[in-house]
């Protein structure tokens, strides 16, 4: 990805970053949020990573941001009336994310191994290919298929990964996500019982 | 079947417990419990003289294992019991003028409203002495010794609605409270020291050479500081006199006979000490010596039948203690034996006196009893005549063993010795001359008349033994030892000297006299150790416990107790301010230290 | 060509306009939405590392599943927490956090 790409995707996620902090009307907020996660996405796209980018997609613009709209409008929450503005907290929040800013500046300034571009960090199919483990007889072993084709199997990877490497945890997210489900459902009961 | 010892050492204390049970919750009569009582000890002391004939001139010192008390790995605990000669004669001694005590109580104690208390306490007593003669081994002496303080508290205590009896008892109890610390020290010592409790085994490690210098002669002073507290030598003999606001009897079984001489026997008992360790027994054979002169001189003044008895008894102890520093132990216990009786004699005798008196017991409201109670009067002067050591009473017979061993040993101590002497036959025929001759000058002493048999008859047989305990034929087969000095002229003029000199000033001065020609304060206030004391007290514990106190109040209390809740409160008022309840500022805080972290762990490197 | 320090820069930054929201707003829901920024933040960078940190030529996936797992976890997390958002505002009628002070000591 050229300079030129990255550049543009960054600024349109930090801009509708900026327009979710300091929109009034929260419905706006939220479409800004939805705006600058595209951008996100993008920058993981440019990373190679496109699982992750179209899950970004999918679960946040998609899901997360309609449940955000959802509530939204189901509490009728219209933009706010100015309040008066409470001058310290303002000050001092500002000031506390500057100080964030410049520490990760000075941070990342000296971070040698942060200088290297992706030039100097190429994918290598062929070797990835050379390195994966022999497959038993009669089966075939379609990543190394696709890195021979010079294609990125990225999902397939990834999910090599997640049920060899991680099946506990994602077990594990699982029952989370059910927890959740439940707890929710129990939340928004009317009355509790 | 129990063996002997065991049934001696423990029919007393169930007999103590069935009293007590018996007369508080079946309502016995308290006669019955008495004679209960009286017939146990009667059973000991049959058996205790089964002990003594029983075994043969040759056969060898045995311990009798009763049982285990407590087991700590490698340190047992046991109650056993000794039987060597030692032993034996001195539970005769104890088992016996315990049964005459438990008769003559029958008498004296006739009318008490707590007669079966009485009688539970001094069985308890005969259970706790009983256990100190038979000890094999220090725990064991020590347990029986405390419980020994204990019977000793409940029985002076016995009239405890008095306050000068209760205040008696208090005082008997924490002076000897001082003393077995010390002893308890000096155990402990020896225990680190041998590992072992048992005297054949400190004994053996002594051998052994695993205790020498400065720390033996402590431990062995720390042992004789429990002789102090017990047998009331000096500078704990303050709690002897006092304790005679006891019943008399108690008396003369806890405070003249047996008891106090516990001291003696546990000094003869642990000799193998005393022998190994020479700074020791000098210190313990002046500290006798010194009590016996300074005890001799108070009862010269006093004016109570039982005070003046009780000082003598405290001089004869410091002769049994100056004996055993000496290394003259068998003198010592040949005294202690003759001495138990003579002197229970005297005690039950001036019980005798006061309960024909109606209570009196100053000399000085008495006088011409010598014709209205003839037995008691000629018993009495038997017992006073051992123990001014008449020649060819018992008491002549032990008292110049001891003025032998004083002679070889230390010359010092033999001049204090036959001082001491002179004193004793001083005061004694002073208190007989007082209390027996002249006319009745009150009418408590003008009324009495002669006691009833049950109290007469201990007194025949005590006057018996008075007279013929020291000659061998008794000695040599009950005593717990007996001397058989060679005639020394010098020793036997020295004490014949003393007596003529001692009791014939005292007939002098007091024959026909209605009140004391003599007043010397300093004896009379016996040497005012008391007041010392008291001023010590006041003075040292006050300013002590003021210290406490102000540590207590200031630093404990105001900086630990309250100041630790007076912080925790500060703090919770303090940081109460940061919970705010908005979330935001929580938010804020939260950032705030995220960045000092980050400073910390990626910058400031 | 992009370095690593762009990307983590980029990433940073969100990461700050989220931090700023969460202090600056007072609607509970526009606070919920910049926790997401910042999470999201978190991700790019994991995802930046993950690519510039190569394994066998092939990104280091570890990165990857870990956004995976963040990603899964924010979705329950928004779903509970917009849930008790809901019963909140029906106890108090606001989103206002301000109003929302019975924790105050």
């Amino acid at each position: 990805m050229p300079p030129v790409a990255f550049i543009i995707f960054s600024v349109i996620m930090l801009v509708f970053g900026v327009l979710v902090v300091v929109n009034r009307n929260p419905v706006a907020s939220a479409l800004s949020l939805v705006v600058s996660f595209l951008g996100l996405a993008a920058l993981f796209v440019s990373l190679d990573a496109y699982f992750v980018g179209v899950v970004q997609i999918l679960v946040y613009a998609g899901a997360v941001m309609v449940l955000f709209l959802f509530i939204i409008m189901l509490l009728d929450l219209k933009a706010e009336a100015r309040r008066k503005i409470n001058v310290v907290p303002m000050i001092g929040g500002c000031v506390l994310t500057a100080v964030l800013v410049l520490q990760l500046v000075s941070v990342l300034n000296t971070f040698e191994p942060g200088k290297k571009s992706l030039v100097e960090a190429p994918l290598d199919y062929a070797a990835a290919a050379a390195a994966r483990p022999a497959v038993p007889e009669g089966k075939s072993d379609t990543i190394k298929r696709d890195l021979r084709e010079n294609k990125l199997p990225d999902v397939r990877l990834l999910g090599e990964q997640l049920f060899t490497k991680f099946p506990f945890h994602l077990q594990i997210a699982g029952v989370l996500l059910l927890v959740s489900t439940v707890g929710v459902v129990i939340l928004s009961k009317r009355e509790l019982k | 079947m129990p063996s002997t010892p065991a049934i001696i050492l423990f029919l007393p204390l169930a007999v103590a417990a069935f009293v007590l049970l018996a007369s508080k919750g079946f309502k016995l009569n308290a006669t019955v419990c008495a004679l209960v009582s009286t017939a146990s000890v009667a059973i000991t002391l049959v058996l205790s003289l089964a002990l003594i004939f029983g075994a043969k001139s040759d056969s060898p010192d045995e311990v009798v294992k009763l049982f285990t008390w407590a087991d700590f790995g490698s340190l047992q605990l046991e109650i056993n019991a000794t039987l060597d000669r030692l032993s034996r004669g001195m539970l005769f001694v104890v088992t016996f003028i315990g049964t005459l005590v438990h008769v003559f109580s029958l008498g004296y104690m006739k009318d008490d409203a707590g007669k079966a208390r009485y009688y539970a306490g001094l069985s308890l007593f005969m259970f706790s002495m009983t256990g100190i003669v038979l000890a094999d081994n220090f725990a064991m002496m020590f347990i029986f010794w405390e419980l020994v303080g204990v019977s000793s508290y409940i029985l002076i205590g016995h009239w405890y609605t008095k306050d000068s009896a209760a205040d008696a008892a208090k005082k008997a109890f924490l002076t000897n409270r001082i003393g077995d610390f010390g002893f308890m020290i000096g155990i402990l010592i020896l225990f680190g020291a041998t590992g072992s409790i048992t005297f054949a085994g400190v004994e053996q490690g002594l051998t052994a050479g695993v205790l020498t210098g400065g720390l033996l002669t402590a431990a062995t002073l720390c042992i004789f500081c429990g002789a102090v507290g017990k047998s009331a030598q000096f500078p704990l003999h303050v709690w002897l006199p006092d304790a005679m606001e006891g019943p008399t009897p108690v008396s003369a079984l806890i405070h003249a006979a047996t008891m106090v001489a516990a001291g003696v026997y546990m000094l003869v008992r642990v000799s193998f000490l005393i022998g190994v360790s020479e700074n020791a027994a000098t210190i313990i054979a002046y500290v006798g010596g010194f009590t016996a002169l300074i005890a001799a001189l108070m009862a010269t003044q006093q004016d109570d039948i039982k005070r003046i008895l009780a000082y003598s008894t405290l001089s004869q102890l410091g002769y049994m203690v100056m004996a055993v520093g000496l290394a003259a132990g068998e003198a010592a216990m040949f005294h202690l034996f003759t001495h138990a009786f003579f002197k229970a004699l005297l005690f039950l005798g001036s019980g005798a006196v006061i309960y024909a008196c109606h209570h009196e017991q100053d000399i000085w409201k008495m006088g011409g009893l010598k014709d209205k109670m003839k037995g008691t009067f000629a018993t009495f002067a038997i017992g006073t005549a051992a123990l001014i050591a008449v020649p060819f009473t018992s008491g002549f017979f032990s008292k110049e063993a001891i003025l032998e061993a004083a002679l070889h040993h230390d010359m010092l101590l033999f001049l204090c010795a036959a001082g001491v002497a002179l004193l004793t036959a001083f005061y004694m025929t002073r208190l007989v001359v007082v209390a027996f001759f002249g006319k009745a000058r009150t009418g408590h002493s003008d009324h009495a008349t002669e006691v009833p048999m049950i109290m007469l008859a201990p007194l025949m047989l005590l006057a018996f033994l008075s007279i013929f305990s020291g000659y061998s034929i008794i000695a040599d087969t009950l005593s717990p030892a007996a001397v058989h000095s060679e005639f020394n002229l010098a020793i036997f003029l020295t004490s014949l000297g003393a007596l003529i000199a001692g009791a014939g000033g005292a007939w002098i001065l007091y024959a026909g006299k209605d009140k004391d020609p003599l007043n010397i304060g300093i004896f009379r206030n016996k040497f005012y150790f008391d007041e010392l004391y008291s001023v010590i007290i006041k003075f040292a514990q006050d300013k002590f416990a003021m210290v406490v106190s102000a540590v207590d109040d200031l630093f404990i209390d105001s900086l630990c107790v309250n100041g630790i809740s007076r912080a925790v409160n500060g703090f919770g008022l303090l940081l109460r301010r940061l919970q705010s309840g908005n979330l935001q500022g929580y938010a804020f805080v939260f950032g705030l230290g995220i960045l000092v972290i980050l400073y910390i762990a990626l910058i400031n490197t | 060509m992009v370095t690593l320090n762009a990307y983590l820069l980029v990433s940073g930054l969100l990461f700050a306009i989220g931090f700023a929201g969460v202090l600056l707003r007072r609607n509970i829901i526009i606070i919920f939405m910049c926790l997401e920024l910042m999470l999201s933040a978190s991700n790019l960078s994991l995802v930046a590392f993950s690519r510039f940190n190569t394994v066998n030529g092939l990104p280091n996936y570890n990165g990857q599943i870990l956004v995976f797992f963040i990603i899964a976890v924010a979705a329950a997390e928004v779903a509970v927490g917009l849930a008790i958002i809901v019963a909140l505002f029906r106890a108090r009628r606001t989103t206002h956090v301000e109003d929302m002070n019975s924790m105050k000591g």
